[in-house]
């Protein structure tokens, strides 16, 4: 197949020598497949990264699992997850895991009279929201938190990711570290039991259920609800303070967490500090520590390409909303691509 | 003509061979269509073995579905009472409406009328089932919610021994009843299609025989079209029903995909179509999950073929009778 595209690709510089060599050329085209979370941002760093770099980003987001069974198949050059990777499942599938950006779940809401930020609500007191607990808006709990608001007597209609989906993972885990209930009821996963409320496809879906169910409650990544200026609520932090869900809460979580956890699943949910959002995690990309010959190039290209997005990536990535890893990381991660080896045993990663 | 004749015999030798070859290539399309679909149950049924045989018959009357890692649980009972529900109360609706369309077009309706207003129910199965979802979510299910549910479903629940249908803890309007609305209205038109067709195929001698003896419309329709048209018209019911219980996207956006079993019809539920979809691409390869969801997609294909066959049942008493 090589072979026979470059013959064409000779045959066709031979005949026509007056044309210049196309640009495409000379780009390393990548495959990458798996979490829809980020995107976005990887849409965003491909297109800049074709001048940059020299290489052509094809990213299908076909969802964390998908993403997880191509790379382990090697379809691929390199798979995206939005939960990390057990070290055994890693070590089993031959996979190296480092995160690229993170990202965080808000709460949104639809209270006729209530405007945005301005509901405070504790962690209790979410997770008895969607276990069907606190059925009324007006209920004391809620009340007490704010008594500088008129709530209105509506019921609560939690609304929750209806596909399997990262963002599910994350609300969930947060739900499960706050509440002993939650933990031993739905537990923590990509889709859960829900005890109550209603189903939607995607962030667009709980997003436009909730602004049409007054009395509407429901989770979204925070740049989705950015984006469409949805209204979304204060939520109490570990330290005990209200926080907006805001840039600087964000930025102080990434600091707060520990990233010298292995594999760097740094579990940045209900974190310590004063200021830090209690809900953030990072996304992950998994490649091969073992690419075969014939992958070396996409392997070294991926490589290449995410060196440059963590280099020059940063401001594009926080105008989509996206929270940028600290510096310390990127240099971390950078030697850990050392473990990704040639056939003959030589890292693939030098520089 | 003796020129042909002559070279017949030879000409017919040729033929000869062409003539096997594309009695094999028939025979080879046929045995290739059973194949593919012995093939689809069959990779369904061994994709799907892992989960039968964790859950066991459980399996089927579960109302589990749980994937949380470490105490994974999964059941098909919502699923399969999900779809089989909201498919027969679409046909509820579907049939009727149907019916009308089909009498007006072909006994009612001034012929000018007639070409547009049929080509607008054939349009309409023309309509990619995504656009249904979206204009479903977007139109439909407000409507739902504001004028059906809101307003008559407290004094609808208030009746006795049924009450409970209508009674509902959620609001938001996607249920199990806007589920069956949008698929009313997708199958509408195979159904009004396969009416129409058959009403206008009706020997005009017959029904004028019966006009003649003093018969009204309605006594035509009841007594001569029907009767003539039983089979045909049961066919175009069984191939929207088929097309119900299959049906994913539209589904999937107003269903309000809750595993739980819905005991009113203002309750979100969830399909087999749809719970597949939705959780597919976050199934890692050859776990319990994915095993699951191919099992559901093998107890779809059981469901369809019983479908299938209790049509083929009906029709057969009551060709016979």
């Amino acid at each position: 197949m090589q072979r026979r595209h470059l013959l064409i690709a000779s045959g066709l510089a031979a005949a026509t020598p007056l044309l210049g060599r196309p640009a495409l050329a000379q780009q390393t085209p990548i495959t990458g497949a798996g979490a829809s979370f980020p995107r976005p941002v990887y849409e965003r760093w491909g297109q800049a990264a074709r001048e940059a770099v020299g290489v052509q980003l094809n990213y299908q987001s076909i969802g964390s699992g998908g993403g997880i069974n191509q790379i382990t198949n090697r379809t691929v050059d390199f798979g995206a997850s939005d939960a990390p990777l057990a070290a055994a499942q890693l070590a089993e599938r031959k996979l190296l895991q480092f995160p690229t950006v993170m990202g965080s779940v808000v709460l949104i809401v639809n209270l006729p009279g209530v405007a945005d930020n301005a509901l405070r609500l504790t962690p209790d007191l979410v997770a008895d929201l969607f276990l069907g607990k606190v059925t009324r808006w007006n209920d004391a709990r809620i009340a007490e938190q704010n008594k500088d608001l008129k709530l209105p007597n509506l019921p609560v209609a939690p609304v929750y990711r209806a596909d399997a989906s990262g963002t599910t993972f994350v609300f969930t885990s947060y739900l499960s570290r706050v509440s002993e209930a939650w933990k031993a009821g739905p537990g923590a996963a990509t889709s859960v039991q829900w005890p109550g409320g209603q189903g939607a496809r995607g962030n667009e879906g709980v997003a436009n259920t909730v602004r049409q169910t007054p009395g509407g409650l429901g989770y979204t990544e925070n740049a989705y609800a950015t984006v469409n200026r949805l209204v979304t609520t204060q939520l109490r932090n570990k330290a005990g303070k209200f926080i907006k869900p805001e840039m600087p809460s964000f930025l102080a979580a990434a600091k707060a967490a520990d990233w010298s956890a292995p594999n760097f699943a740094a579990d940045l949910i209900n974190l310590d500090g004063e200021d830090t959002w209690p809900i953030v995690a990072p996304t992950f990309i998994l490649l091969p520590v073992n690419p075969t010959a014939d992958r070396l190039a996409g392997s070294l290209a991926t490589m290449k390409f995410f060196d440059w997005a963590y280099g020059h990536g940063a401001e594009a990535a926080r105008r989509l909303e996206y929270i940028p890893l600290p510096d310390s990381v990127h240099a971390a991660i950078r030697s850990a691509w050392s473990a990704v080896k040639t056939p003959d045993g030589k890292p693939v990663w030098t520089a | 003509m003796s020129h042909a004749a002559l070279a017949a015999p030879s000409r017919r030798r040729a033929g000869d061979g062409g003539d096997r070859l594309f009695a094999g290539l028939c025979l080879g399309a046929g045995i290739l269509v059973l194949l593919l679909l012995g093939a689809i149950i069959l990779t369904l049924f061994i994709g799907g073995l892992p989960a039968f045989r964790a859950f066991g018959a459980g399996f089927l009357w579960s109302t589990a579905w749980s994937p949380v890692e470490g105490r994974e649980q999964y059941g098909a009972l919502v699923p399969i009472f999900g779809t089989v529900v909201s498919a027969v109360l679409a046909i509820l609706v579907a049939v009727p409406l149907a019916f009308g369309v089909a009498f007006f077009l072909t006994e009612l309706a001034p012929p000018w009328l007639r070409r547009p207003v049929g080509t607008a129910i054939e349009l309409l199965a023309a309509i990619p089932s995504i656009i249904y979802g979206m204009w479903g979510l977007f139109v439909l299910v407000p409507l739902v919610q504001q004028y059906i549910q809101l307003t008559i479903g407290d004094t609808l629940g208030a009746i006795p021994l049924v009450g409970f249908l209508f009674a509902s803890n959620s609001f938001a309007g996607t249920s199990l009843f806007s589920a069956a609305l949008v698929l009313a209205i997708m199958i509408l038109p195979f159904i009004a299609a396969t009416m129409r067709d058959v009403f206008g195929q009706v020997p005009a001698v017959y029904k004028e025989s019966a006009y003649g003896l003093g018969c009204t419309r309605w006594e035509v329709m009841r007594n001569v079209v029907l009767p003539y048209t039983r089979v045909s018209v049961v066919g175009g019911i069984m191939l929207g029903l088929g097309r119900a219980l299959g049906e994913t996207m539209a589904v999937t956006f107003v269903i309000g995909n809750a595993n739980r079993l819905p005991t009113s019809l203002f309750d979100p539920s969830t399909t087999i179509a749809s719970i597949v979809a939705m959780e597919f691409p976050e199934s890692l390869m050859g776990s319990l999950k994915q095993s699951s969801l191919l099992a559901l997609g093998f107890l779809l294909f059981v469901i369809s073929f019983i479908v299938l066959a209790i049509s083929r049942l009906l029709l057969r008493s009551r060709l016979k009778g």
